[in-house]
């Protein structure tokens, strides 16, 4: 049902021209893909994709829409050739995923190497139930920090590009605001 | 949406309520879904709505930009921190056993540390994004 109502919510995305339009539709993905992961028991990463998918991440492209019209405008050249890179990349990575071993199967490696000793020794020895919190800051601390770290990177690209009077001085060609 | 009273009211009570949740969901972290990334964009979101409804000059005087440029860069030096003070406490970098006697409080304090430093940095970054998009003059308004 869910994944019905995903598919659906694609395709409109496909379709629709005007892009307010599109930043719902996009929101409505995400949350239904939140939906999704519930479904599977992932919460937190329901919560994750609810709160950046549906919430922030729509608040910052009607900021965007703001700057750059709600209308998209038709390609000027034919869909065939990405039509072909896509289906050709397609393709290779299906074909990629014949060597995997079955999905779900619990028996797969991926399950073995840390997981087992995260999900049995996690509570003795961190002593909190939300395993997922105590991987990702504890056994995992190092990779979060360099997550964290990248977001903060992230937020001083956007400030590069985007806040020109934070003492830079005005372009002389008159480029400036406007997008 | 500047005139429209339900608008405005119902933002007013909502706010709070947000910000609120938001520290829930980051200090109730280890006991349910949630934690710093997720409460960071809580709150974040939280600032956007009121910005949306009351405009971005108001919001802008409460949660200055400075503000969260500095919260952005702050909450790496706090994770950042923890784990200096891990060494300083003669344990590996980020080895949260050394901030208590019971291994498990250490792990514990330091778990809370490091994710308020999540919290404070996401905080900053999606603030401070989205004043950047909002504040910008667009050519249609």
């Amino acid at each position: 049902m869910l994944l019905t109502l995903l598919a659906a919510a694609g395709l409109a995305l496909l379709r629709v021209r005007n892009l307010f339009a599109v930043v719902m539709l996009a929101g409505i993905y995400s949350l239904l893909s939140a939906g999704l992961f519930t479904v599977m028991d992932a919460v937190d990463v329901a919560f994750t994709e609810a709160a950046v998918g549906a919430g922030i991440s729509t608040v910052l492209f009607l900021g965007a829409l703001a700057l750059c019209g709600h209308h998209e405008s038709k390609p000027g050249h034919t869909p065939l050739l990405p039509l072909f890179v896509v289906l050709v990349t397609g393709g290779l990575l299906v074909w990629g995923t014949m060597d995997m071993p079955g999905f779900g199967d619990p028996a797969n490696p991926v399950h073995h190497h840390v997981a087992d000793h995260y999900i049995e020794e996690s509570y003795p020895e961190i002593g909190i139930p939300n395993v997922v919190t105590s991987v990702l800051a504890s056994y995992r601390g190092y990779d979060t920090m360099g997550e964290t770290t990248v977001v903060f990177a992230a937020a001083v690209g956007v400030m590069i590009l985007l806040a020109g009077r934070l003492g830079r001085r005005p372009q002389p060609e008159g480029k400036g605001d406007g997008g | 949406m500047r005139e429209e009273v339900i608008v405005r009211v119902g933002a007013k009570v909502l706010a709070p309520f947000i910000i609120t949740f938001g520290l829930y969901v980051h200090f109730h972290g280890d006991y349910s879904p949630g934690g710093g990334f997720q409460a960071g964009v809580i709150l974040a979101a939280a600032i956007a709505l009121l910005a949306l409804v009351y405009g971005l000059d108001a919001v802008q005087k409460v949660v200055t930009p400075r503000f969260v440029r500095a919260c952005a860069a702050l909450g790496v030096i706090i994770f950042a921190g923890v784990g200096v003070v891990t060494m300083v406490l003669g344990h590996n970098y980020l080895g949260y056993n050394a901030l208590a006697h019971d291994p498990r409080h250490g792990q514990h304090y330091g778990i809370l540390g490091v994710e308020l430093g999540v919290l404070v940095t996401v905080f900053g970054v999606m603030v401070t994004v989205f004043y950047l998009f909002a504040g910008r003059r667009g050519r249609t308004q």
